[in-house]
Formats: C-alpha cells, sequence, structure tokens
C-alpha cells in the first residue's frame, strides 16, 4: 500500500455532513439490532404468519426476476443495440416505474388488469382469470417496480461490451440469435447475474404496488413488508423480528454482490 | 476470379468507390492512410456494411447486388476475418474460439474439436486450446484469431490490420508465418494495412486507396519503384516530383528543372531515392547536372543513416550516413547543396 497520507485529510465542511450521513444511514439499523429480542427471537420467527410470509417473499420475488430476466434482457438488448428510431422515448418509457412512487404503480396496475381494467375484463370473459388480490398479482406488482432495475443495469453491461465480438460472430457463420446466445449473452453474465441481484432485492422489498394491487391476505398476498408492517401496528416484537430476517436477506444479497462494487475499490 | 467487388458507399465525408479483384491463392494488400475508407471497404466485404450501389461477387457466389436488391448477411457469406486485435472471445478456451465457425455451421463437436486442435498445431499453438484467450501474448492471439478464421476453408480471408498491435519484435515473426499460412491458402486475401513492409512482404499486389479512391495498382516492386502520390512516395521513401518533360530534362510543376537520363515528354513523375541525393556545404565542383541550393528542415535518424528533409525550389529527401551527417555539421536551418545524378532519377508518365 503506497496510500498518500495527504489525501486522508477530509475538509472539516465535508467530513461533518459525511459523518452526520453515516450515523443517519447506519444508525436506525444498529437501533434494530438494539431492540432485537433476541431471547424470544426463535418463537417470534417460528409463529405461524412468518414462515409463511417469508416464504411468499421468497417465492414472489423469484418469480418477478425469473419474469424480469426472461424479458428484460431482451428489452435491454433491443435497447442497446438496435438502431430502430424512438429508442430513448422507449428508454424514457420504460424506466418510469423507476421513479414512479410504487402505490402508482399499484393503481395503474389496477386499472389494466383488475376486473373493470381494459386487459383485466378480457381475461375474465375470456378465460376466467381475475389477477388482482391473488399471488400473480404480486409478482406482477413486483416485477413492474423491479424489472427497470435489470434492464438498466443489463443495457448498461451491453453497451460496455465490445460490439465487435458480435461481428466476429457474424463473420464466423453465427446469425444474430446464435450471435446473442454464445458470444452475447455470455459477455454480458455479470451484468445479467448483477441486475437480476438488485432487482430481486427491490422486489423483496416492494410494499406499495403491492398491497395496492394485490391486497394483504396472509399465505396468499402479504409478502415480508406488509408483514411487518401489520405487526408493527400489533405485536411490535414481531415486526422487529421480522425486520431482522428482511435486513439480514438484503445483508447477503449486498455481499453477493461485493466482488462486483464494493470489490471494484480496493482490487 | 476468386472475388469481384464493385463497392460505393457514402458515410460521412467518406465517399468510397473501388473496384477490386482478387484471384484465387492471390493477396491483395489495400494499403492507404487512416480513414482513407480501407477498414469501411472491408466491413462492406464482409457484409457487416451493406453498400449503396456496387456488386460484389466471390467464387462465383453473389454476396452483394445492390441493384438486384441482393445482400447477403454476413453469417451467410463463406469468409474468415481477422481482426486488429484478435478479439478472441474471451469467454471460451482458445480451442473453442478456433472451433466456434464450424459449430456454427453445424460440425459436430468432437470433429469441430479435431479440427480446431489440428489448426492449432499448424500455427504453432499446440497443446494450447484449452487456455483462456487472457493467457495469450498478443502474437499468440492473433495466431489463434488466423486459425479460427481458416479452419472452416473460407473463400474470401479478410485481414483487418492483422499485425499492427503486435510489439516489432512479434511482428516480425508473426508476419513471415502469415506468409507461409496465406501462400497454402487457396481462397483471396484481402489485407487492410497501412504499413507498406506488411503490403510489400505478404501481397502479390497493392492496391493504394486514399479518400476513398484507388490512386494506384500494380504489384509492390511497381507502387514502390513508381509512386503516383506523394503519399505512396514517402511510404516508399521517394521523393515524388511532378513536372513536365522536355527532352532530358524535366520542368518542374513548383519551379526548377531536373536533368534526366532519358527523353521525356508531356506530364510526368520524377522520383529520386533519398539515397542518391548527396549534401555539401559549398557548391560542388566538376559536373553534376541537378545542383540545387536547399535548406535542411528536419532530420531523423533512419538505421545507420540520417534522413534530411530538405526545403528549396526542389523539395528532396536525402539520406546521409550519421558519420557524414556529424561530420558536415548538419543541424536544421543550415544551408546546403544538394546534388543527384541525371541517371540517378526514375521518370515515368503520369
Amino acid at each position: 500500500m503506497t496510500r498518500v497520507r495527504d489525501r486522508a485529510s477530509v475538509p472539516v465542511p465535508l467530513l461533518v455532513p459525511a459523518a452526520l450521513a453515516v450515523a443517519f444511514l447506519v444508525l436506525p439499523l444498529v437501533g434494530l439490532l438494539m431492540r432485537t429480542p433476541w431471547s424470544s427471537l426463535g418463537p417470534a420467527l417460528t409463529a405461524p404468519g412468518v414462515g409463511l410470509a417469508l416464504r411468499l417473499s421468497l417465492v414472489t420475488a423469484s418469480l418477478a426476476t425469473l419474469m424480469s430476466v426472461v424479458l428484460g434482457v431482451p428489452l435491454a438488448w433491443v435497447l442497446a443495440r438496435s438502431t430502430a428510431r424512438g429508442r430513448s422515448l422507449l428508454r424514457a418509457l420504460v424506466t418510469v416505474p423507476l421513479v414512479l412512487p410504487p402505490v402508482v404503480g399499484g393503481v395503474a396496475l389496477f386499472l389494466v388488469l383488475g376486473r373493470r381494467g381494459i386487459v383485466g375484463q378480457w381475461l375474465v370473459e375470456a378465460f376466467g382469470i381475475t389477477i388482482p388480490f391473488t399471488t400473480a398479482a404480486v409478482v406482477i406488482a413486483e416485477a413492474f417496480v423491479a424489472m427497470p432495475f435489470l434492464v438498466i443495469s443489463v443495457e448498461g453491461a451491453l453497451r460496455a461490451a465490445d460490439a465487435r465480438f458480435e461481428d466476429v460472430a457474424a463473420t464466423l457463420g453465427a446469425d444474430r440469435w446464435t450471435t446473442f446466445r454464445r458470444v452475447t449473452l455470455p459477455l454480458v453474465a455479470p451484468g445479467v447475474a448483477a441486475g437480476a441481484v438488485l432487482c430481486w432485492a427491490r422486489a423483496l422489498g416492494e410494499f406499495g404496488a403491492t398491497i395496492t394491487f394485490a391486497g394483504n391476505f396472509p399465505g396468499t398476498t402479504q409478502t415480508m413488508p406488509l408483514a411487518v408492517y401489520l405487526a408493527l401496528q400489533s405485536d411490535p416484537e414481531a415486526a422487529i423480528a421480522l425486520s431482522l430476517v428482511l435486513l439480514a436477506v438484503s445483508v447477503g444479497t449486498l455481499l453477493l454482490l461485493r466482488g462486483r462494487w464494493l470489490g471494484r475499490a480496493a482490487p | 476470379m476468386n472475388l469481384e467487388a464493385s463497392v460505393r458507399l457514402r458515410r460521412g465525408s467518406l465517399d468510397l468507390a473501388v473496384d477490386l479483384a482478387v484471384a484465387g491463392g492471390e493477396v491483395v494488400a489495400v494499403l492507404g492512410p487512416n480513414g482513407a475508407g480501407k477498414s469501411t471497404l472491408l466491413r462492406v466485404l464482409a457484409g457487416l456494411l451493406p453498400p449503396d450501389d456496387g456488386r460484389i461477387a466471390v467464387a462465383g457466389a453473389v454476396w452483394d447486388d445492390v441493384p438486384a436488391g441482393i445482400h447477403l448477411p454476413p453469417h451467410r457469406r463463406a469468409l474468415g476475418m481477422v481482426f486488429q486485435d484478435a478479439l478472441l472471445f474471451p469467454h471460451l478456451t482458445v480451442a473453442d474460439n478456433v472451433a466456434f465457425g464450424l459449430r456454427t455451421h453445424g460440425t459436430r463437436r468432437a470433429d469441430a474439436r479435431a479440427a480446431a486442435g489440428a489448426w492449432l498445431e499448424r500455427v504453432g499453438l499446440e497443446g494450447m486450446g484449452n487456455q483462456r484467450p487472457a493467457q495469450l501474448s498478443g502474437g499468440q492471439a492473433q495466431r489463434a484469431a488466423l486459425a479460427r478464421a481458416l479452419v472452416g476453408e473460407p473463400d474470401l480471408l479478410l485481414l483487418d490490420e492483422p499485425l499492427s498491435a503486435l510489439d516489432a519484435r512479434t511482428r516480425l515473426t508473426v508476419r513471415a508465418e502469415l506468409r507461409r499460412h496465406l501462400a497454402d491458402f487457396r481462397g483471396g486475401t484481402v489485407l487492410v494495412t497501412h504499413d507498406p513492409v506488411d503490403a510489400m512482404a505478404l501481397a502479390d499486389r497493392v492496391v493504394v486507396v486514399e479518400q476513398g479512391q484507388v490512386v494506384q495498382a500494380g504489384t509492390p516492386a511497381e507502387v514502390n519503384s513508381r509512386p503516383r502520390t506523394d503519399y505512396v512516395a514517402r511510404l516508399a521513401g521517394l521523393s515524388l516530383l511532378s513536372g513536365t518533360g522536355e527532352g532530358r530534362t524535366v520542368r518542374l510543376d513548383g519551379g526548377g528543372v531536373v536533368a534526366v537520363a532519358e527523353e521525356a515528354a508531356g506530364a510526368v513523375f520524377a522520383a529520386v531515392r533519398p539515397e542518391s541525393v548527396a549534401l555539401y556545404l559549398g557548391r560542388p565542383d566538376g559536373s553534376p547536372r541537378n545542383v540545387w541550393p536547399s535548406r535542411l528542415v528536419g532530420a531523423t535518424p533512419h538505421g545507420s543513416t540520417v534522413r534530411c528533409e530538405l526545403a528549396g525550389e526542389v523539395p528532396l529527401v536525402a539520406d546521409v550516413t550519421a558519420t557524414a551527417f556529424a561530420e558536415l555539421g548538419l543541424t536544421p536551418g543550415v544551408e546546403v547543396w544538394a546534388t543527384v545524378k541525371a541517371s540517378e532519377v526514375a521518370v515515368y508518365a503520369r
């Protein structure tokens, strides 16, 4: 290490707010750990509703991620590689859910896929399928909110990847689909993985769109964040225990991504 | 003819109009400065860029015919291409890289692997098939890229500056190997390069492209000895003077007269080799018929000699030995006399 000592000194006007920011971001988590009723943690976590909510959360977040990968990776390819006009407009439209309040997303989904919605009405009449307030609705709400994270991550990876490899593949007889499968996708695999983890974490924490579009029914639509919120009203200790589980999952996610993002600063 | 191409393409400031014919087994070098459109031409031949107009036919198959509305996508052209940076797929082993083209054409895995192994041996990379491209040196990577391009026995081989990313020493050995592999290759080869040494060493014919247009074509020796543009003359290390022949003298367009050994008439080029120019501090006695006062404006070491750039009525380049350079006390700005024997001036029609 040849780190210069001088560079470690931070000007006071920057140091104080920076320290405050750290405290602001870290203290609530410390508080959560301090208030955790460690002795009664076991019973709280094995309470009947908790396992159900946790399992539902993991399943729906995974399904939402799967859906995002299957639909989002091709979309990212189109955004990164196609030369069609209106691409920037498309990108803007696609990333709206990123900045949209999730509750608004839930309302919008309800208006489209609800019983009286444009698509929902047709689904009911043609197939007898209703989506709102089902587990499928949870997956859709989560994917709606989380897919843009994956799309943006993968599009960035595609743009950073050397497109000349695709030219090479073409000169070696690979059509565009073969090139995508055998060259492009392997090249951006780390970006897809990072995007998927990010997407999964976002889906796991989804609250607003889920409660609006899917409701809060234990076993079918009550995911962990919903359970935490509900528990806080009646049984704060259970809420803390549930929060702890989500925190553990989040930290696990961060560790998964460490090699990619945190690792870059200290090679 | 193995390749017959007539390519027209406008792209930004580039106006490409090149006709090219390459026989089977022949190597044609497309030589030109950066931005001349050489690589664009190669991309058009590969099908990566559709031309605005023209026709490309290889081994009897039409690859492009704009009037007839034919454009074969690159993956359906029987070609092999080597890029400047090798561009081996980083996620595949070296052997899988070489086998890639065979696999896309439906060759079974085992057969493709065997063929790749044989080619790796041919290019001197036996036993390295299981390595990752990142573990190869630049020269090894370029050899693997050549094997990858040739393993499918293409009708046309396209080489885009294949040696320019290599260091000088590696370039020498890879160039010699490339020459050997090209001699065995039965299809046509188009080599794009801005290095005249590559062109001279590897090509049967040289096509010089400047600003999208062919300015000269011929054997390397012809192009080398009778350049038609300043760019080619500079590559060949010659001073190119244009003028009008008047018997045994050439009146230069830029002023001044050059005595020559043969009769010349009409618009001609006079080319002077740097080693045939002698420099003196005082006006030389004796009878050289070409004596010009000049000023030294630049000097760069060039092997065991110093290449001197001269300004004056007749702009010339002179090679003098390092010893003579020192003894004459030459420094930029010094006034000198430059002489050339009439018999050392090559004259040819413009």
